[in-house]
Formats: structure tokens, sequence, C-alpha cells
């Protein structure tokens, strides 16, 4: 296994061990394999750890647990047993406040589905997070606006995401991710809604990200091309990690 | 996130929805408008009733020929002529008893120039005024010489005085009753509504042996219609009832077991049960105001639950993005108590506004206190918090992946 070279601090940024995932289903599944049995297990033993600095690519047929893991990742979600520790940190261990801290601090989101607050200028988007940080609303736009301008989109800071192409939408997520400066962004398909030429200019500007500031990246995707602007492939199946390693230039 | 930051943006959703939340606000202006008005309504009430009772002098006791069974008169007073002058001195000097004024009445046709008008005439004697604590505005009471020499003089009530004599001063000017000539003392100052909602300043006032010689002739010399008597104390009313009732059936000889000739009627006793009727019907007014702002607390309720359940996702991305629990219960609370908020202030000014058209259209006094105003606020404000909380916390509870999951 070839690890990439970053490794700035000893301890790895994400450290998962043993992680299982257990659905019970009397909720109502939202899958469309849900059913019949009473648990079902998505995620089994994951293990893996990401240092600081790193891009990985997350892959996988589709219900092999991806979206779940990047779920808990992301403390979104809660494990059923194992570990996770983000930046050296026991998650179980933080309480609903905290979780909610950590996701707003050291975690920037992108969803394959963009998820902007609708009715809400591209501006007023990227500075919510902001603005949960007890930022004031006039610097919040001001860094907002910065934020856009970097991803390329500062003309369209006034418009709401429904006046918006999905490229457009995907960057001003982007943005939103990035404004509190976060060690670490997870996006779960971030591409999986964009044309190929789209993807790759969002691919670019996650690229650069990475090279250029040394933010974390994790993402997950079903394209092999897009995984090849990574640097390090984990592949999942049936809720196992079956493939580790690092991605050729 | 800061508390200025999540009123902007509790704002902001309540603007988007402006139909929905215009309708769910009616529910609170209605409620609260109602509120107001039946406060304002219910306070009126109670102010007239206090005015009349206050109208009528303090400590007073008053006696009528007849008795009472059961609670009603058994003959209406005046029918059987009982009381006398004497009885009258002698009540005046019970030692629990301030002062006695004797009363004679009739009705009579006045007549100044060209106008007439038609009146009740009281014949009292100066002690009248005193217990009914009642002052000329211009000119001066009758006096003890006026009595003693059955003088022609008059005071006119603020409503005859206006029938009869306009914008002009009547006093020193000189009217016809019955047509013979009264030279006029004095006007008396307003007293407004009694209990029994007479207009107290329609009537006018001769000494009563004047009232005895001249004006209603003489069926039974030395009677008089009823008597007030003022008690020297508020705490005194009881004992100068007793002693009034003793008194009277003393000199009226009559025998024990046989019921009275007349009746003391104790004016605290009836001015309590009058005051206390109103405060009752304030507080059901009320009550019933109150039960339109539960409904519209439940339509606020329903409105934040339905929203809630609508903006699941945008719950999830929230707190995808960094909002704690804090951040959801206090946006979507806020919510429900900006809706209370505006509607409770709008339903404050139409509260007012229809209290005065109220009182314009009925004649009905309405009286608004600061202390309403204040209580409907908090009303709206409660009913806000009571009602927004439920839904709030809902929202705040759910998990960041079931709400982001949610279609
Ligand atoms: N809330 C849930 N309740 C029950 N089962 C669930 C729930 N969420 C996910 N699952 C199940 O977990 C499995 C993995 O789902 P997950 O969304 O992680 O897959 P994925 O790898 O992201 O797939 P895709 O590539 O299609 O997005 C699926 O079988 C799904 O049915
Ligand atoms: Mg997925």
């Amino acid at each position: 296994m070839a690890l990439p070279e970053q490794t700035g601090s000893g301890e790895p940024l994400i450290q998962v061990e043993n992680l299982c995932k257990i659905y019970s289903l009397d909720s109502g599944a939202a899958g469309s394999k849900g059913g019949g049995t009473v648990n079902s297990q998505v995620l089994f033993d994951v293990s893996l750890s990401i240092h600081r600095g790193e891009f990985v690519a997350i892959m996988g047929h589709s219900g092999s647990g991806k979206s779940t893991l990047m779920n808990i990742l992301g403390c979104l979600d809660t494990p059923t047993s194992g570990h996770y520790w983000l930046d050296e940190r026991d998650i179980a261990l933080l309480s609903d406040d905290e979780l909610a801290r950590v996701r707003n601090r050291n975690i920037g989101f992108v969803f394959q589905g963009f998820n902007l607050l609708k009715r809400m200028t591209a501006l007023d988007n990227v500075a919510t997070p902001l603005l949960y940080a007890g930022v004031n609303r006039s610097d919040s736009r001001k860094r907002a606006l910065e934020l856009l301008h970097q991803t390329g989109l500062g003309n369209f800071a006034a418009y709401q995401p429904n006046q918006l192409s999905g490229g457009q939408q995907q960057r001003v997520a982007i943005s939103r991710a990035l404004v509190n400066n976060p060690q670490l962004i997870l996006a779960d398909e971030p591409t999986g809604n964009l044309d190929t030429q789209t993807s790759r200019e969002i691919m670019a500007v996650f690229q650069q990200l990475n090279r250029e500031q040394g933010i974390t990246i994790v993402l997950v995707t079903h394209e092999d091309d897009i995984a090849a602007c990574t640097r390090r492939l984990v592949r999942l199946q049936d809720g196992r990690v079956v493939h580790d390693a690092g991605v050729l230039a | 996130m800061s508390l200025l930051a999540i009123i902007g943006e509790a704002l902001r959703a309540l603007r988007l929805n402006r139909m929905r939340t215009g309708l769910t606000m009616l529910g609170m202006i209605i409620g609260v408008a109602a509120v107001v008005l039946m406060l304002a309504v219910g306070q009126g009430a109670q102010t007239m009733v206090n005015q009349a009772i206050s109208s009528m002098g303090s400590n007073l006791l008053i006696v009528v020929p007849g008795a009472t069974s059961s609670g009603a008169l058994r003959s209406a007073s005046g029918s059987v002529q009982t009381l006398t002058m004497g009885d009258a001195q002698a009540i005046a000097s019970l030692p629990s008893v301030k002062a006695a004024a004797p009363l004679i009445t009739g009705t009579a046709q006045l007549n100044y120039g060209a106008n007439n008008w038609s009146t009740v005439v009281t014949g009292v004697t100066p002690d009248y005024f005193q217990v009914r604590d009642w002052g000329t505005d211009s000119g001066a009471l009758f006096t003890e010489v006026d009595l003693r020499s059955a003088t022609r003089v008059v005071l006119l009530g603020q409503l005859t005085a206006k029938n009869l004599f306009g914008d002009e001063d009547p006093t020193g000017k000189t009217v016809r009753i019955k047509n013979s000539p009264f030279l006029v003392a004095g006007v008396l100052g307003v007293k407004g509504q009694s209990l029994d909602g007479r207009d107290q300043d329609d009537a006018v006032f001769i000494p009563l042996t004047t009232g005895q010689r001249q004006v209603f002739g003489n069926q039974f010399p030395g009677t008089i219609r009823f008597l007030m008597a003022q008690a020297e104390s508020a705490e005194m009313m009881e004992e100068a009832e007793a002693e009034m009732n003793q008194l009277l059936r003393q000199r009226h000889r009559i025998a024990e077991g046989v019921e009275n000739d007349f009746t003391v009627r104790n004016m605290a006793a009836l001015t309590a049960v009058a005051s206390g009727a109103a405060k009752v019907m304030s507080v059901m007014l009320g009550a019933i105001a109150s039960v339109s702002l539960l409904v519209g607390g439940i339509g606020i309720m329903n409105i934040m639950l339905v929203s809630v359940t609508e903006r699941t996702r945008e719950i999830g991305i929230r707190m995808a993005i960094g909002a704690n629990r804090r951040a959801i219960l206090a946006q979507f609370l806020l919510e429900a108590l900006v809706i209370c908020i505006l509607g409770g202030v709008a339903g404050i000014a139409i509260g007012i506004g229809g209290a005065w058209a109220v009182s314009q259209a009925v004649g009905m006094v309405v009286v608004i206190t600061l202390g309403t105003v204040l209580l409907a606020f908090a009303f709206a404000s409660a009913v806000g918090i009571f009602f927004g909380f439920y839904p709030a916390r809902k929202a705040a509870a759910l998990k960041p992946v079931e709400a982001l999951r949610y279609e």
C-alpha cells in the first residue's frame, strides 16, 4: 500500500476503527432495497485512516455503504459500533452542540443534490454557516462574496439556486463548504448530477483546494476518471473496504 | 447565531409564505381584538356601575313605606303613606345616623318662555344635598330658611336646565312649575346615570314644605314619600339599619310578630351586588374572548407543524452546515412569536378601534387601560411561545441524516 506523502502531523485527521452500521427497519426504510429483515447491516468493521492533506476517492457499487460512511465521517450520523476520531477527538464523546460545532467549523459538506437553501441568494447561502458561527451579517457577507469570487461566481451572488445551473449551484455549495476554513471537505458524489465538462471543472476546483490550501478532501464517486483526479482510492463492497491504495498520476 | 440574525431568518421565512402567514396572523388578530374589545366593554360597564354607585352618595340607607316579602316590594312605594316628617327627624337624631333627608316627589310641567319640559319634581330638605353629596355648578343650594318659609325656589338638574334654558344661565331667572313662578336658585352638578338606569340630571328640587303646601296638594299632611339617611361611617351601616328598624317599629307601634310597614334598604349591600355583577360580567366577557385567542393559538401550532414537516430538508441542511438544536428551536419559536406579536399589535389596534366604534354606535361606556393593552400583548406572546414551542422542539429534535434524507 503506497500511502501519499503528506502526513503533516503523526496522527491522522480521520481515524475509524471497526466501524459498523446496522439499520433497524422498523422505521420505514428510505433505501430501495430496505424491507424484509428487522436489522440490516450496512457497514462491517470498516477501519480507515486519512491524514491531513490527503485527497481520497471512495468508490463502490450502489448500496455498498458509501453514503452511510460519509454521513458518519461528517458527524451527521452515528455508528452502531466502532470508533471514530476526528482530529484526535473521539466523536462518540461529543454532545449534540459540540457535533454541530464540528460540522460548522471543521467540516465542509458538498452533496450530490447541492442542498442549497431555497429562495435564498447564493451569497446568503454561502454566508449562513458563518452566521451559525456567530459572525455578524455584514462580515459574513463580505467573506461569502470573497469565496464566490474564488469559485468564479462573483457575478451570481444575488441569484437564487433555482436561477443557477447545476454546475453553478455546486460551486455555491463548495463556497459554502469552504466559508469557515474547514480542515476537511466531504463530498458525496459532487459531480453525480453534472455533465462531463462541468464535472471536470468542479474537480479542478477540488484539486486546487487540495494542492494550494492543503485541505483534506474525501469524495465519493462512481466514475473512474473522477477518481483519477484524486490521489488515493478506497473501494467499498457490501460494507467492507476491499481496496485501499494510491492512485497513479 | 445572533438573536437579530434569527429574527431576520424568521421574518424572511414568514415573508416567503405571505398568504399563509397572513391567515395565521388573522386568527391571532381576531383573538386579541376580541380580548381587548371585551375587556373594554366589561371595564366600561364596571366604570359605569361604579360611577352610579358613587353618584348615589356614601353610606346610604333608604327607607320606603310598605313591607318587603320574599325580596319584592309588596306594595309599590307611594300607595301607602306610612312615613312622616316626624320619622325623618327621629332617624336623624339616631347616634349612628349622620343625616336623614325626607323626600316627596311628583311630576310636573316646567315652563320658561316658550320652552316647556316635563320632569320629576322632588321636595327635599337641605340635608338631602349633604346625603347625596351633591353641590351646585352655579347659584347656591337653598337653605333652612327657604324650608321654613316655604319659598318658591328651585334647583335645576343639568339636563332640565339645558332643556329649558339652552345656553342661558338659569340662575336668578324665573321658571313656572304648574304655572306658579319659581326663582331658580342654582343648577346642580352632573350626576349621570343611576344604578337603575335613570338620568339623575333630569330632575328639579324644591323645598319640601313648598312642595307639600303649594305643588303636590295636601292629601296626607306631614307624610313623605321616602327618606334617605346617611350613616356616620361605612362600619356603622348595619348598626344604623338595625337602629332605624327598631325606631320605626316603635314609632309605628308595630306589635311583635307583625310585619314592618316600611322597608329599610342598605345600599351598601346593593352596591356590592351591583359591582360584583359587573365584575363577573367583565371576567365572563374576557373568558369568552380568550377562547378565540386559544383557537388562534391552535391555528399557529397547526401551521408551524406543517411548516416543520415541509421544511424538514431545510432543517437537515442547516444542521449539516452547523446549526445546533438551539438555533433551530429559536428559528421556529421566533417565527411563531413574530406571528403572535405582529398579530397582537394589529389586534390591539383593531380592538381599540372596535371599542371606539361600539361606544359611538351604542353609546356604551368603554374603558381601555394600559393594563388591558399590556395584558393582551402578554397573552399574545404567551400563546406564541406556548403553541410555537412544540413544533419548534419537534424541528430541533430531528436527526441530521434523517432530515437530510427527507423527501
Ligand atoms: N435510513 C436507512 N434505513 C435503512 N436502510 C438504509 C438507510 N439508509 C441506507 N440504508 C441502506 O444502506 C445501504 C447502503 O446505503 P448507502 O446510501 O450508504 O449506499 P451508497 O453506497 O451510497 O449507494 P449509492 O451509490 O447508490 O449512493 C443500502 O442498502 C440502503 O438500503
Ligand atoms: Mg450514496
